[in-house]
């Protein structure tokens, strides 16, 4: 039987990261999509702490995890309020039109 | 009292200088000039005693104070300096008060009295110094306030050039200045002239090697210092800024221009008078360049029609006579001269200023004529100072032109018999120009309308009627200066045993004694066949003679050889640093180019500024893995 061992957990978080990263590098269309990205990311961190917490034996990797959890859910929620707020200023939430920083 | 005597005029300076409102109107006007009538009784006071045999040195501070120079500033007091002290404050004052009239319709009277003190005070510096330095301190202090009175009327472009020029032409002088002292302090290590004079000796065998020359020491000193006497002293080759500086105010002619700056330089050739009569070879120098200025700038006089820019150049003349009586020895004729002619060119340029100021600025002498009649008192002080300058007797001018002359004579060598007769050729040239003013002036028929004209203020008048007595008593009130059986100046002026000119000229035959009489009435004679008895003659003579006239007139064309020779010359080497120095080196590479560079990288690193948040992002996620992988390298020791 194969068993899931500690090293497929860490592939499975880096895999989800790196999804993250990409989803938020290649994404050129919606800025939601970057949250979600960054919740994706959030949440490889979150499998490695429990992964590393199983393993080491060790409750405090769990413990980081709800912390984690929390700020994410609190992320999103003012993430999304200022998208709300950036939609009714500029009428779009396209990431192409993001760009006044512009130098 | 020195230090009051010489401080007051910079008190009365900085005062109405940086505080008119304090004073308030008449307070600017009259503090400078109380002040400097203060000053000038003390002079008085200290004159007397010094001639009473008073002599001493007032120690105020330390300038420099190492292991190899001590200069301190210090006022020294001897006969040489208090009548010096006498001479400037009392020009000084009387030119204070003839400003109040002169400059009564002037806007920027503060800052007119606030220079006229300073110039004072730079000057009283001057005299009372006791080391090379301070004389150097009065002697540039007096440089920048001619400077800034010559360019006193700053809106006029002619008068800043003019300032600009007398301020330059002073440099090259001030150059030859500077190194003199350089060579004295390497002889001697000192500054002081007490020192300085009592090591003389100690340094006559000395000589510099320069190339295959081999040039006495003491001559090379001499010969720089009197280089700087002639820059402020306007001698022949550094005398172009002299007739260009009339375009100042006619009391700063007056007083800086006639009487007291330009005779710096013969002060400076006394004060050294122990250097100089060691340094034969000098001396024959100061006597070719003394001789040679006073028949050059009277050859020029002549032919001028500037009223001030004639007796600028009389100046010029009878600065040359008191020059080579140094060169001869007879530094106390020189200094003789120095304060007659103080006391009747100053009446003249301010008689001058009387009559410029009657006809409303009217300057050029064609278009005067006949004022005799409105100016009765400018005339008759006008006619003193014109008797004084021709040097008839009873007169000042009398009195020591004719020592100098004899001087000249005594000395009994070649140079002596150049500077004599041509001190003669010039006293002629002197009576001439000198009537030629005032048959032009007073005299004839007005060529111009001239009922405008009217006498004076009293404060105009009042200095005219001190100075004409000055210029009437001073030759034998002060005779006693040259006098050989008694030391007048009790060891301040040095001269020689070996050198008897003096001596000689006392005992001149009498054709020399009597011949610069015979040429002033000759002059004199002259100038009224050609401005009275035929006033067609000049014409007719300057046709005759166009090619002489035109040499004259055009001031034997020293301005117009210095612009070719020198200023544009230096001009072309200005322009060739400018451009290819300066421009298309230094600010190519220094400023611009850095600022281009800058510009340069901005833009490039500004293509990096997308506003795109992904890209920042990327940006920070690309340094974040180069950062690990780094430290991983270091870590697993593969770096």
């Amino acid at each position: 039987m194969y068993q899931i061992s500690l090293t497929h957990y860490l592939i499975l978080s880096s895999i989800i990261f790196t999804i993250g990263i990409f989803g938020v590098f290649l994404n050129r269309k919606n800025l939601i999509i970057i949250l979600m990205s960054i919740e994706l990311m959030l949440l490889a961190v979150n499998i490695n702490f429990i992964a590393f917490s199983t393993h080491l034996n060790l409750i405090l990797g769990q413990v980081f995890a709800l912390f984690v959890l929390t700020v994410a859910a609190a992320e999103a929620a003012i993430g999304l309020a200022i998208l709300v707020v950036f939609f009714r200023s500029r009428g779009s939430i396209a990431v192409e039109d993001a760009n006044s920083m512009k130098g | 009292m020195l230090k009051l005597l010489v401080f007051l005029p910079l008190m009365g300076s900085i005062l109405s200088g940086l505080f008119p409102k304090f004073l308030g109107k008449k307070g600017v006007i009259w503090v400078p000039t109380l002040f400097s009538f203060l000053s000038l009784f003390f002079s008085v006071i200290l004159l007397a005693q010094a001639i009473g045999g008073e002599a001493y040195i007032t120690h105020l501070c330390y300038w420099i104070k190492s292991e190899a120079l001590t200069v301190s500033w210090s006022l020294r007091l001897d006969v040489l300096s208090a009548v010096m002290l006498f001479v400037v404050m009392l020009v000084s004052s009387l030119v204070h008060l003839y400003s109040i009239g002169y400059m009564d319709h002037d806007e920027h009277k503060a800052r007119f009295f606030s220079y006229l003190s300073l110039f004072t005070f730079a000057m009283l510096m001057l005299v009372t110094s006791n080391n090379f330095l301070q004389l150097f301190f009065g002697w540039e202090g007096v440089g920048l306030c001619s400077y800034l009175l010559i360019g006193f009327w700053f809106k006029k472009q002619s008068a800043n050039a003019a300032a600009i020029k007398a301020f330059i032409v002073n440099r090259v002088g001030d150059l030859g200045l500077i190194l003199g002292i350089c060579v004295i302090y390497k002889l001697t290590g000192s500054l002081d002239f007490n020192v300085v004079f009592d090591k003389t000796s100690s340094f006559l065998e000395s000589n510099i090697h320069f190339f295959n020359l081999s040039i006495p020491y003491i001559e090379l000193a001499c010969f720089l210092l009197f280089i700087g006497a002639m820059g402020k002293s306007a001698q022949i080759g550094l005398h172009t800024w002299l007739a260009d500086a009339m375009e100042g105010p006619t009391p700063v002619s007056a007083l800086i221009h006639a009487a007291t700056m330009v005779t710096a330089g013969v002060f400076l050739v006394a004060r050294c008078s122990p250097l100089f009569e060691y340094a034969p070879i000098a001396l024959n120098f100061v006597i070719l360049v003394g001789a040679a200025t006073s028949i050059f700038a009277a050859c020029i006089a002549i032919t001028q029609n500037d009223i001030k820019k004639i007796i600028a150049y009389s100046t010029c003349s009878q600065l040359g006579y008191m020059f080579f009586a140094c060169g001869v020895s007879a530094y106390s004729a020189g200094m003789f001269h120095l304060m007659t002619h103080a006391f009747f060119k100053a009446l003249l340029f301010l008689g001058a200023g009387s009559v410029i100021h009657a006809l409303s600025d009217e300057q050029d002498i064609r278009k005067m004529g006949g004022l005799a009649k409105a100016l009765p008192y400018t005339c008759a002080a006008m006619w003193i100072g014109s008797l004084a300058l021709a040097g008839l007797p009873p007169f000042a001018g009398f009195f020591s032109k004719d020592i100098i002359l004899e001087a000249a004579w005594g000395h009994h060598s070649t140079f002596g018999y150049i500077a004599f007769y041509l001190g003669l050729i010039a006293a002629f040239l002197t009576a001439f120009y000198s009537w030629k003013i005032l048959f032009m002036v007073f005299h004839g028929k007005p060529r111009t309308d001239i009922s405008s004209a009217h006498e004076s203020p009293l404060y105009i008048l009042i200095p005219l009627f001190i100075l004409s007595i000055g210029a009437i008593i001073s030759g034998w009130v002060g005779y006693s200066m040259v006098d050989t059986h008694h030391d007048f100046w009790l060891g301040s002026i040095l001269i020689l045993d070996s050198h008897q000119a003096l001596v000689n000229a006392h005992h001149a035959p009498l054709l020399v004694k009597l011949s610069p009489i015979i040429v002033a009435v000759l002059g004199i004679y002259f100038a009224w066949l050609f401005y009275i008895r035929k006033v067609h003659l000049p014409k007719i003579y300057s046709e005759k003679y166009s090619k002489l006239y035109e040499i004259s007139r055009n001031k034997f064309w020293f301005d117009e050889i210095y612009d070719f020779i020198l200023t544009r010359q230096l001009k072309n080497i200005g322009n060739v640093f400018w451009t290819l120095g300066d421009i298309r080196i230094i600010d190519r590479f220094g400023p611009n180019g850095i600022a281009h560079l800058c510009s340069l990288v901005a833009s490039k690193i500004k293509s990096f500024q997308s506003g795109y948040v992904y890209h920042y992002a990327f940006t920070m996620f690309f340094g974040l893995i180069i950062l690990f992988s780094w430290q991983f390298l270091i870590y697993f020791g593969w770096l």
